[in-house]
């Protein structure tokens, strides 16, 4: 069994010797470089442009501007496509634009034999806009005389959904009961994977191949059909390793104007190569979230009534759309189940770069709010945190009635058990309260539940295909790409153990092409194990059924007697090995009498979810006076079922937490109030965690085997980042008493609130 | 209008000249020229360290270093460290071992860091350690394998493991 063990990745040997190729590795040498032109204003209409000195410029080879393209709105969201009109992403996006909605949309792009050429092209280019005034606050937006960005929308409300449970307004009346009430407050903030956006296209024939960076081939492939006007079979897509994606390449980005470009220059090879300035700008960045939060609690600590409002800014443009504020929002009725419910959400289109997915999508931004206000509750009831959570989280046993998902196990409290432990929450958390003095610790503690894939909003499915070699390894293909979460190496675990062969004769083929790879959706949702798992275990038993099927012939023993074991054809009644998998591998292919490919493919839709779960603690120490928290020590635990590949799994904990901590403590995007530009796109000014801003990382499991899972695996590569930020939070209200109810908790918020609180 | 050079320089071990654009930067004429695509880019301005080499025994961002500064000089990347029958240098394994490696985009950046600092011969502590590798960025790892990587190198080399 390698299910289980912690092998090396399959791919990590290419990656420390640097043979590992990455789409800019890929495209030949000779291949114009395209340049986007992006506007200087933040709302508004380009009323002309003129390129006459641009293409003076010596390399220049073509200009395109938002005047030349075709006109077919399409959507940008990495989402399983849906037959039914009214489940489709929001088509509102042109390859250029010449109705501005953000500083930095999409105007005009520079094809040129160098880069050099590019960029002094784009530099003589002169627009002249007509600027429309611009809003960049998400409640500004939803004002009567707030600019509008599409006539489609009023109010600039992309989406508003709600959930009544109860009767809150009666609930609120019942005697006894304290009110708690507060507005918390998440920024903008962005993916940053190390590999900036690139892809590059050509034509073969009428086709174009589009090779790129991206989380998504199949959905780019139906975008870039979408985009141009052209089949979708027109169009091959091509992932080679990327240098991560976190969600921000589960969106199409310039793949559908790269393509159009290159059927611009004849189909010649043209690469589109963002820099990190585009990407912090020109992508998509995670949805800032102001949430309302009002909670009635009883004297025992259990909810009355409660009522969720959350804002979410969603840019310029509607990508992942209101998805992600409707996932936040719905956390909370089975975080804490409570009869009487009020909670809305709105997602609301502003003037500023375009939000799409990110890593926990919509959960970060709702357990902040959630788990901030859990302990303000605690604490005021002087019940413990941790105590107060065994009591009104949501029991094991619950289920929820739309996706079916249930709390097989008492999940929540093994992993707080071992939070604690970990931590020493009980000793400190008591100790921490009685502090005095400028430098003060203290503990907190967050949880968080997770899903696992989309299930039942969208499709899941996935297809696998398997190859049998002369030598009895198999090539396996899945549309489930490795973004560098490990996919591939637990892909070839879960095929080994499934087909009965060593570990090592396995071959996943990393590269995902659209022409060649089974149809599938790709890596989003964290659904990759649990989603792949399926597909791969059904397709396995169907090769393994026609090699035993093959066996027959060879040993004249039945099929149903013999078994593959570690590469071995063995009697079941008597252990014997009959024949080796090699062996029968050859003899299929080469057999005079009856010659045989050995392959299988198959496809699994998947009809079922599962809750993934865990929890963060955290320690801090606060300095008063210069108003900077220092991160001690930090632990998640995780429950996201059978790991398979434990050190794997551990590796990816710790980036979930690392990315927790940021946005806790130091990343945030600013935007300029009176242009609507953004301020920091840069990896100086944007504060991303550095090897210094960590303590360890500790990363735990407890591993409940998930019923509905064929590997017994769920979700893991998004739920890390969920509950750090609360539990940093939480931390520091243990040690100042003060609550921060906005992130990141930088000097410039401590201080304010240290300030209101009479701290300093 | 473009002016091109002459840069004669050591890579890997191997004298080489190619002509250059005098704006390029280490980084375009390792990758472009001489197709050491383990030199990535990810800032391209000296802040993420995924293009580091290593130029007379000294770490580098290679994307602000220009390549007509390389004229003489003696330029190692990742590429040179596999031993002629494919082993892995040390700190390769480690980084295998330790489960260091996510997406690898900043893995080659990241170990031509470490191997200018496990030259040194020093004995480091981990905070030590952190400070010193704090000029690479990575999104995926958290940087805690990678640190554990290095330290165990370190201490192999010194023959304390
Ligand atoms: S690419 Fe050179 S430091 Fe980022
Ligand atoms: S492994 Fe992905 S950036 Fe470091």
């Amino acid at each position: 069994m390698t299910v289980g063990q912690s092998v090396p990745r399959v791919d990590a040997l290419d990656k420390v010797i640097g043979r590992a190729k990455y789409t800019d590795d890929l495209c030949e040498k000779n291949a114009y470089t395209a340049k986007i032109l992006h506007s200087t204003i933040a709302n508004g209409i380009v009323k002309s442009i003129d390129v006459s000195e641009a293409l003076n410029i010596p390399g220049v080879v073509k200009i395109v501007t938002c005047f030349d393209v075709p006109k077919f709105l399409f959507p940008t969201a990495g989402h399983p496509w849906s037959t039914d009109p009214a489940h489709q992403d929001v088509a509102d996006r042109l390859l250029l634009t010449d109705r501005v909605r953000f500083y930095g949309d999409d105007v005009a792009a520079v094809i040129a034999e160098t880069e050099v050429a590019a960029k002094q092209a784009l530099e003589a280019i002169k627009v002249e806009y007509e600027a429309y005034p611009f809003v960049l606050d998400v409640q500004e937006a939803m004002k009567p005389d707030a600019p509008q960005l599409f006539d489609a929308y009023p109010n600039n409300i992309l989406g508003h959904s709600s959930i009544r449970r109860g009767n809150y307004e009666e609930a609120i009346k019942e005697p006894g009961l304290t009110k708690f009430e507060a507005w918390y407050e998440t920024p903008t903030v962005q993916h940053c994977h190390i590999e900036n956006h690139i892809c590059y296209a050509s034509m073969e024939g009428n086709r174009i191949t589009v090779v790129s960076s991206t989380q998504i081939p199949h959905i780019v492939r139906r975008i870039v059909g979408q985009a141009l006007g052209i089949p979708w079979g027109d169009v091959r897509i091509v992932k080679p390793y990327i240098g991560g994606g976190f969600g921000n390449k589960q969106d199409s980005l310039y793949e559908p104007l790269c393509a159009y470009l290159t059927t611009q220059v004849g189909g010649r090879p043209v690469k589109i190569d963002v820099t990190r300035e585009e990407t912090f700008v020109c992508n998509r960045v995670r949805h800032a979230i102001r949430s309302h939060l009002i909670s009635w609690v009883r004297p025992d600590g259990s909810f009355a009534a409660r009522k969720l409002e959350c804002y979410s800014n969603q840019g310029a443009y509607a990508s992942h759309g209101h998805g992600i504020a409707a996932k936040g929002m719905n956390a909370l009725p089975q975080l804490y189940p409570c009869d009487n419910m009020e909670c809305d959400s709105y997602t609301v289109f502003t003037n500023r770069p375009v939000a799409g997915a990110m890593r926990g999508y919509g959960i970060p931004q709702a357990m902040f709010a959630a788990e901030s206000q859990t302990d303000d509750i605690a604490i005021a009831l002087g019940i413990d945190p941790v105590e107060y959570r065994r009591k009104y989280l949501m029991p094991a046993g619950y289920v929820d009635g739309f996706s079916k998902n249930e709390n097989y196990f008492d999940t929540f409290n093994q992993c707080m058990d071992k939070g604690k432990k970990y931590i020493d929450f009980d000793r400190k958390f008591k100790e921490y309260q009685k502090q005095t003095g400028p430098i003060r610790k203290g503990v907190g503690c967050s949880v968080f539940w997770y899903n696992t894939g989309v299930w039942p909003i969208s499709l899941e499915s996935s297809s696998c295909r398997m190859v049998l070699n002369q030598d009895g390894s198999v090539q396996v293909q899945l549309a489930e790409t490795e973004i560098g979460q490990g996919a591939d190496t637990a892909f070839a675990q879960m095929t080994a153990d499934a087909l009965g062969i060593n570990f090592n004769k396995v071959h996943v083929i990393s590269t995902q092409d659209t022409d060649v790879t089974p149809f599938g959706t790709s890596a989003y949702a964290s659904r990759q194990t649990y989603v792949g798992g399926f597909a791969i275990k059904q397709t396995a038993l169907l090769l393994k059924e026609r090699i035993l099927k093959y066996a027959y012939e060879l040993t004249r023993m039945p099929s149903f007697e013999l078994d593959l074991v570690e590469g071995q054809i063995i009697r079941k009644t008597d252990g014997r090995v009959m024949i080796s998998l090699a062996e029968l591998a050859t003899e299929a292919l080469y057999s005079m009498s009856h010659s045989e490919h050995m392959t299988s493919e198959s496809t699994y839709q998947i009809k079922s979810n599962a809750y993934s779960f865990g929890c963060c603690f955290a320690e801090v120490e606060v300095d008063i006076p210069l108003c900077k928290v220092t991160l001690v020590d930090i632990i998640n635990v995780h429950d996201a079922g059978q790991l398979i590949n434990p050190a794997l799994a551990e590796a990816q904990v710790h980036g979930g937490m690392s990315m927790g901590i940021g946005y806790a403590l130091s990343e945030q995007l600013l935007f300029d109030p009176k242009t609507g530009k953004t301020l920091n796109d840069n990896l100086l000014d944007y504060k991303l965690s550095t090897f210094v801003d960590h303590p360890h990382l500790e990363a735990q499991f407890v591993e409940n085997f998930e019923p509905t899972s064929s590997f017994g695996t769920k979700a893991l590569g998004e739920p890390p980042v969920c509950p750090v930020a609360p539990a940093i939070r939480n931390a520091i209200l243990n040690a100042t008493g003060v609550a921060i109810n906005n992130i990141p908790m930088t000097p410039h918020i401590l201080f304010e609130r240290f300030k209101e609180e009479g701290l300093i | 209008m473009a002016q091109y050079k002459l840069v004669k320089c050591t890579i890997n071990g191997k004298e080489t000249e190619t002509m250059v654009d005098v704006r390029a930067s280490l980084t375009d004429m390792l990758r472009n020229d001489y197709r050491l695509t383990s030199v990535k880019k990810g800032c391209e301005v000296g802040e993420c360290g995924a293009c580091n080499v290593i130029i007379d025994g000294e770490c580098f961002n290679s994307c602000i270093y220009l390549a007509i500064w390389a004229e003489g000089k003696k330029i190692q990347t990742l590429e040179s460290l596999l031993g002629p029958g494919g082993e892995l240098a040390d700190i390769q394994q480690a980084f295998i071992d330790e489960a260091a490696v996510q997406c690898g985009f900043c893995t080659p950046g990241f170990i031509m860091t470490a191997v200018q600092l496990l030259e040194t011969r020093k004995e480091y502590t981990r905070e030590e350690l952190r400070k010193h590798l704090a000029g690479n960025l990575c999104r995926c790892t958290g940087y805690e394998n990678i640190l554990n990587a290095v330290e165990k190198t370190m201490l192999r080399r010194l023959g304390k493991l």
